[in-house]
């Protein structure tokens, strides 16, 4: 199960191994608004309106409770919530689920069966869930139903955020996260922090701290004044662009460390130019499936480009800290010291094994092929997974007569993000940005395609080309960011933002459609 | 899936054609309508929205029929239907001779120029069309009729041969053989002149009316005509038996009465249906009738004179492996042999015969020889471009649709309502111990009474070629070409060499499709080897490059010895083409590979042509 995902285009190499399955007879089912490239493999494509993804999960559980369908004994073996879980399915009924989601009953029922009768099922999904400003509800949502059937835990069964990047899930095991050091050790346990100040001879500050979205609300506050940017282009990925632009330039101190002289990069005071990680750099990169593997040295940088150890290293050096020259598997043995789940993989074991999935305990631990097997030993080992009695909020950014339409961002199969990495590079399948809408919409409005439109948000306005794309249904339009030099797209996003996640709601905006006036009749 | 189409949109006519085949569209993903109600937040997708990829040919052959060509709008529309890529569609379409991807006449003759009529006029009625219809694929869609020249149409017993096939809401096929010049034209206007109604089908078997006939007996007469006819004459007695005595029966008497396949492997057909009947299903029999061997026509004869008996042997051969589907795969060529294989099929399903078998579909194949390769026709039948599969994985492993299947020719499946009615040791008495049971030859070319001969294994060559009235033409031999033109040519001193698997072999020279076909002393055999050679030229699937590239250079080279312009020596070219056969020997992916110069090496072995000595 796809659920706000469109892995076809955004995770390719992924969708492969997708495709293999599917030729080997998996199903597929695809929850996505739209009928993506994704969806067109799937058994089953649920157009769910956006931001309504727990009144379908719920529903979709209530379904398999009232089927039966549910994994009593794991239920009762491994979770803890199931009461209160069933109190909030309760209202979902069908009916109601279709009218909310705009997916008709039968294809509901349909989903509920074929996940709780699948031997074996996993439950994928990327940002369609996670950009929203319920992001962990919607999340929890979908666990639930996991939890629910027993697809978690066992061989060929799980659920899986699948990473927009091919070491994202690295970045955070590594402990770039606010609350988190390496291995995910809780920054705010006093043990566990002094065991790495122990290591590295300083001291650690005892708080944790924010998340992107925290700290464009500390510039707003004038708490945050100095920014070191490594490998991150906020001014053309942040939501509502006027505002991210607004905080960044007026910061005291802008250093952007990066590849690409990007838009970021343009307004800082000082630019770091790196080198590509991937290619011109000695280290380790971890996939969407935990597992750790080596990237090792082809090319040679061009000149002026540091690796980004190298850049830390001297920063640290003119700041006080001669910490000697990098060594990219003296750290990693570093690491390994201070980060369980890492211990077992040296870089020998890695380069035999060619990688390893964490935890890896130890030299004699081949590593986990999947994570939650011990909700399934007996007697159970660890606390009880917890069901998520979540409540469906529907999007921030409402409907209404002056803003009718729903707008939706996400990727292209040619292109990344605010287009930094991709964007060198040409491709035959690229028509630049564009303004999705359904061939009924583009006749409603009266559009040719390619016509260019104003679309207006709450927030702000662009300039784009439509595109009429058949898998959109009226009402439903679609932006991505990897253009934002020719359309600004982030200038209609919302920052709507979810506590928990510090995400914000960049896959549901509110925009109207007007046609141009050509000049002579201004 | 997500399919990439070009703009081009089908003709109604075009639409219809495809909708004959699948029912109208109802998915707005696959051709239908766009319904927001209906389809505006969910749909079907995937391999699962689709009717089955296999429907692909049977479609193409629709459009081609209705359309005369099939056009980029109408491959787009089959390609939506079937949720099949356009690229991969087009690649099908492609492959298969009988369908035409531009525009061309309505009505279009083939005119066979291969080796049997070759011998019997077929370029001087080339010449004629060429004449009357401008050069062969002339014609845009304005003019009435073109005509091409055809590989073996199977049809040598009447040679020359020509089919003229005619498009339209109802398509329709003529076999004009032996062709004349007046006789193609009318047939190309649409008037009757079909010489093979069913009473000339006695005349394509000489023997009609003997006593000693086991497999031919009903050929052309009252017994082939209808089901009711058939099962007077104690036909559906092995269906019978087969039903009451059980499956594991069957398996021994076709174990014990030593069949083996008769499309030129000779493997042991009862260890096939074993290997079958002892695997896991869901299990497929497909009965090969793809006959497309130059020479060949003995499975045509079979199928047009006693079709019954052919479903009444696939019927048990399927209840014997515990398939649950049955394929019939005749070629695109035999549009008289298909129609009488699905009255009879029909007659068996209204008689309630198949009910405790399995259904039997037939598939039609759309003029490509190396379909005849079992694993090419699994891909043709799937909805694939009809490329050989590599073996093993062997077809009662993985076959059709990935499943274990028994595959088995016409002829074999014949022979087995004989096994079961008198018992497989009784037929094993017959021929030689290796080679058991009646065989069935074709015999033309230069032979007084061309025709589809029965025999018991072990008759000569020589007694072939008697029993068919003797050498024709000048009357003096001198060579025959012995089981196709994947066979080998035999000198005149050879001809007492027993018919069997082991006495070809000894000779080397193999039964193959037992093509028997004399050339006497007035032939060019140089030009009859280069007409081998160009027909595997053009049959090469061009998978594998052994084939692609050898075919091409044993046709260029024979071109070469033939216009006496030899590239350095004759020494060199010869030993050029010596490796060019080995290479294609050793390591083409299938059997067209290995014996596309087979012929060639047999005939300059032994005849003193084309600049050599013999030997």
């Amino acid at each position: 199960m796809l659920w706000g995902s469109n892995a076809r285009e955004t995770h390719p190499i992924y969708f492969h191994h997708v495709l293999k399955g599917i030729r080997n007879g998996a199903s597929l089912y695809v929850v996505d608004p739209r009928r993506t490239s994704s969806a067109q493999w799937a058994d089953r494509w649920l157009g769910i309106d956006v931001g309504t993804d727990i009144p379908l999960a719920h529903a979709v559980g209530r379904e398999i409770l009232q089927a039966g369908l549910e994994n009593r004994w794991f239920i009762n073996h491994a979770t803890s919530g199931f009461e209160q879980y069933r109190e909030a399915v309760q209202p979902w009924t069908l009916e109601r689920a279709e009218s909310v989601t705009g997916v008709p009953k039968d294809s509901i029922r349909e989903l509920a069966r074929a996940y709780a009768r699948a031997p074996t099922a996993q439950l994928c999904w990327t940002l369609g869930i996670t950009e929203h400003h319920n992001a962990v509800d919607n999340v929890r949502a979908l666990i639930n139903l996991a939890l629910l059937t027993g697809h978690v835990g066992r061989y060929g069964s799980g659920l899986c955020p699948l990473r927009g990047q091919n070491n994202v899930q690295g970045g955070g095991d590594m402990g770039a996260l606010p609350d988190r050091l390496t291995g995910f050790q809780h920054l705010e346990n006093d043990a566990l922090r002094a065991k790495f100040e122990r290591a590295w001879g300083c001291v650690i500050p005892p708080r944790k701290g924010w998340h992107l979205s925290g700290m464009f609300d500390a510039m707003e506050r004038g708490d945050l004044n100095t920014l070191y940017v490594l490998g991150e282009n906020p001014v053309s990925s942040e939501a509502d662009k006027n505002r991210a632009l607004r905080l960044l330039r007026g910061l005291d101190c802008l250093v952007v460390q990066d590849l690409f002289l990007t838009q970021t990069a343009e307004i800082a005071h000082v630019v770091l130019p790196a080198q590509a990680g991937w290619v011109e750099s000695e280290g380790t990169v971890t996939s969407s499936e935990r597992k750790v593997q080596r990237v090792r040295r082809a090319l040679d940088p061009p000149p002026g480009a540091r690796d980004d150890m190298r850049i830390l290293f001297d920063l640290a050096k003119r700041l006080g800290h001669d910490w000697g020259a990098p060594d990219p598997e003296a750290l990693w043995d570093e690491l390994r010291a201070l980060s369980p789940m890492h211990a077992g993989m040296s870089y020998e074991r890695l380069e035999r094994l060619g990688g390893i999935r964490w935890p890896c305990y130890d030299e004699s631990h081949p590593g986990e092929l999947f994570l939650h097997g011990r909700l399934w030993a007996q007697p159970r080992i660890g606390p009880r997974a917890p069901f998520g009695a979540v409540e469906h909020r529907p999007p921030v950014d409402a409907l209404d007569e002056q803003f009718p339409i729903r707008l939706t961002t996400g990727r292209r199969l040619d292109s990344y993000n605010t287009g930094v990495q991709s964007g060198l590079y040409r491709s035959p399948l690229r028509w630049g940005e564009t303004l999705d809408i359904s061939p009924e919409d583009g006749r409603r409005h009266g559009l040719a395609e390619f016509e260019e439109v104003r679309v207006t948000s709450r927030r702000g306005s662009v300039v784009a080309p439509v595109r009429f794309d058949p898998g959109l249904r009226p009402g439903l339009a679609f932006m991505t960011t990897h253009f934002p030099d020719q359309v600004d797209t982030n200038r209609l996003t919302i920052d709507a933002v979810d506590p928990k996640s510090g995400t914000a709601e960049f896959k549901a905006s509110a925009i109207r459609i007007d046609k141009m006036v050509p000049p002579e009749a201004r | 899936m997500d399919l990439h189409f070009t703009p081009d949109t089908p003709t109604e006519s075009e639409k219809l054609a495809v909708d004959s085949v699948l029912g109208p569209a109802r998915s707005r993903w696959a051709g239908g309508a766009r319904s927001q109600a209906s389809e505006g937040q969910t749909s079907r997708g995937g391999f699962r929205a689709s009717p089955g990829r296999d429907l692909l040919l049977p479609v193409l052959h629709a459009v081609n029929g209705r359309v005369g060509w099939i056009s980029p709008g109408a491959l787009n529309y089959a390609s939506r239907r079937l949720q099949v890529p356009p690229a991969e569609a087009y690649g099908v379409a492609s492959f298969y001779d009988l369908f035409a991807l531009s525009r061309r006449p309505p009505v279009v003759a083939r005119v066979c120029d291969d080796i049997a009529c070759q011998l019997r006029g077929a370029e001087e009625l080339c010449d004629h069309l060429e004449r009357s219809l401008g050069p062969a694929s002339a014609g845009a869609g304005g003019d009435d009729a073109t005509w091409v020249r055809s590989p073996c149409l199977g049809l040598c017993e009447r040679a020359p041969a020509v089919l003229v096939a005619g498009s339209g809401a109802n398509p329709w096929n003529r076999v004009v053989a032996p062709a004349g010049a007046a006789g193609v034209g009318a047939a190309i206007g649409g008037r009757p002149t079909d010489s093979c109604d069913l009473q000339a089908l006695s005349c394509s078997v000489p023997q009609a009316g003997s006593q000693s006939l086991r497999l031919l007996r009903r050929v052309g007469g009252a017994a082939s005509q209808s089901l009711e006819g058939y099962r007077r004459d104690g036909g559906l007695t092995a269906l019978q038996l087969a039903l009451a005595k059980g499956g594991g029966w069957v398996l021994d008497q076709v174990e014990a009465s030593g069949l083996v396949g008769r499309g030129g492997a000779a493997f042991p057909t009862g260890r096939k249906w074993r290997a079958v009947a002892s695997a896991k299903g869901p299990k497929y029999l497909v009965c090969n009738a793809d006959e497309s061997e130059p020479g060949t026509f003995k499975d045509r004869v079979l199928m047009e004179g006693d079709p019954h008996a052919v479903v009444e042997a696939i019927a048990v051969a399927a209840f014997a492996a515990g398939c649950e589907r049955a394929y019939v795969y005749i070629r695109g060529e035999y549009p008289r042999a298909a129609e009488r294989m699905q009255a009879a099929i029909s007659a068996f399903e209204r008689a309630g015969l198949l009910a405790p078998c399995c259904p039997i579909e037939i598939r039609r194949g759309a003029g490509a020889y190396i379909c005849g390769e079992e694993t090419a026709l699994f891909n043709s039948i799937e909805g694939y471009r009809g490329e050989p599969r590599n073996k093993p994985p062997y077809p009662t492993q993985s076959g059709l649709f990935g499943r274990p299947t028994v595959v088995n020719n016409v002829e074999t499946l014949a022979n087995v309502p004989l096994i079961l009615r008198r018992g497989g040791a009784q037929f094993a008495a017959v021929g030689t111990p290796q080679s058991s049971g009646p065989k069935l030859f074709c015999l033309s070319g230069h032979v007084s009474r061309p025709g589809v001969y029965e025999a018991e294994f072990g008759v000569t060559v020589r007694e072939l070629i008697d029993l068919a009235g003797g050498v024709s033409g000048t009357g003096r031999l001198q060579a025959v070409l012995v089981g196709g033109a994947a066979g080998a040519f035999l000198s005149p001193d050879e001809l007492d060499a027993p018919f069997t698997f082991e006495g070809m072999r000894a000779i080397g020279a193999a039964v193959g499709s037992a093509v028997v076909m004399p050339f006497d002393d007035s032939v060019d055999l140089s030009r009859i080897l280069l007409r081998i050679a160009e027909f595997f030229r053009e049959e090469s699937c061009g998978q594998c490059v052994p084939c692609r590239v050898g075919t091409v250079r044993q046709a260029e080279l024979l071109e070469r010895l033939r216009a006496g312009r030899p590239l350095g020596s004759l020494r060199s070219e010869r030993l050029l083409l010596k490796e060019i056969s080995q290479v294609m020997r050793d390591a083409s992916i299938c059997g067209l590979g290995h014996t596309a110069s087979s012929a060639v090496d047999s005939a300059l072995a032994r005849f003193p042509i084309l600049g050599g000595g013999a030997r």
